[in-house]
């Protein structure tokens, strides 16, 4: 059986519209593929990547232009529903940035900062991203 | 608009950080506008015209290649070469030799070329405004 494993994501939108998505949700849907059993807890500017409808226009330099630019909001929906990867996020990060319950994709959980190493007791390994 | 002459640096790697993507959209307008643009390519950004990168298919986002239609930045050199020749501007991309020979990424686009920091001390002599992007 696979090692139960924490992942704490905070560093946010580094890279994504280069790479059309967040390297660390691609790597854990793609371990999840391989058996691995993560769960994701979102804090900092990360809590953003469970805000419904968000998204950036794809880049375009000259006759280049980017048609598969990443909607974070769906990639969270993809680890929730498709992938049962458990989604939280800290409901303190979410308030310092005005971010209200109501705008969040389904399925995403409410964590407070202050039952996390409460929460991280439960799994055998920690990664903090 | 007059033409202005613009000293630019670069040092992120592809697919590191947003920086890039910030800074290619500045090109991008100083292209349309035809300014002429001097670019050095230094460090990790010494990559961004490595002519052998490949798009990949996305198995995590169920795309094959032509449906996930990854950008490389190559590509997106090329295309701002191409709309500056387009509107009168001149760009020199110039890729830090020593940093091309660290990361064996020797083979760039067509009209973009090898230099050194003297390139970019040339660069700023003959600018009307410089931007660099560092690495933070």
């Amino acid at each position: 059986m696979a090692k139960k494993t924490l992942n704490i994501i905070e560093s946010a939108y580094r890279a994504v519209m280069e790479e059309q998505d967040d390297t660390i949700l691609w790597l854990l849907a793609a371990m999840q593929g391989a058996g691995a059993e993560h769960t994701v807890v979102l804090r900092g500017n990360a809590v953003n990547y469970a805000v419904a409808g968000q998204g950036a226009p794809g880049l375009t330099i000259g006759g280049w232009k980017q048609t598969q630019a990443p909607h974070m909001d769906n990639d969270v929906i993809d680890l929730i529903e498709r992938r049962k990867i458990p989604v939280f996020v800290i409901k303190e990060d979410l308030a310092a940035r005005g971010i209200e319950r109501g705008e969040l994709v389904p399925g995403v959980q409410l964590l407070s900062a202050r039952m996390l190493p409460k929460h991280m007791a439960e799994y055998e390994l920690v990664s903090h991203w | 608009m007059s033409q202005k002459t613009f000293a630019i640096a670069l040092m992120d790697p592809p697919y590191e950080s947003e920086n890039l993507t910030t800074a290619f959209r500045i090109l991008d307008v100083m292209a349309q506008r035809g300014h002429n643009i001097n670019l050095f390519a230094y460090e990790g950004a010494a990559g961004l015209a490595f002519a052998k990168q490949t798009p990949h298919p996305n198995p995590v986002h169920g795309k094959n290649v032509a449906e996930e239609n990854h950008p490389t930045t190559k590509d997106q050199v090329t295309a701002l070469l191409a709309l500056a020749a387009k509107n009168g501007g001149k760009v020199d991309w110039v890729n830090c030799g020593m940093c091309v020979d660290e990361r064996g990424v020797g083979e760039f686009v067509a009209d973009t070329r090898r230099g050194s920091p003297a390139d970019f001390h040339s660069f700023c002599e003959a600018s009307d405004n410089v931007l660099a992007i560092p690495t933070k």
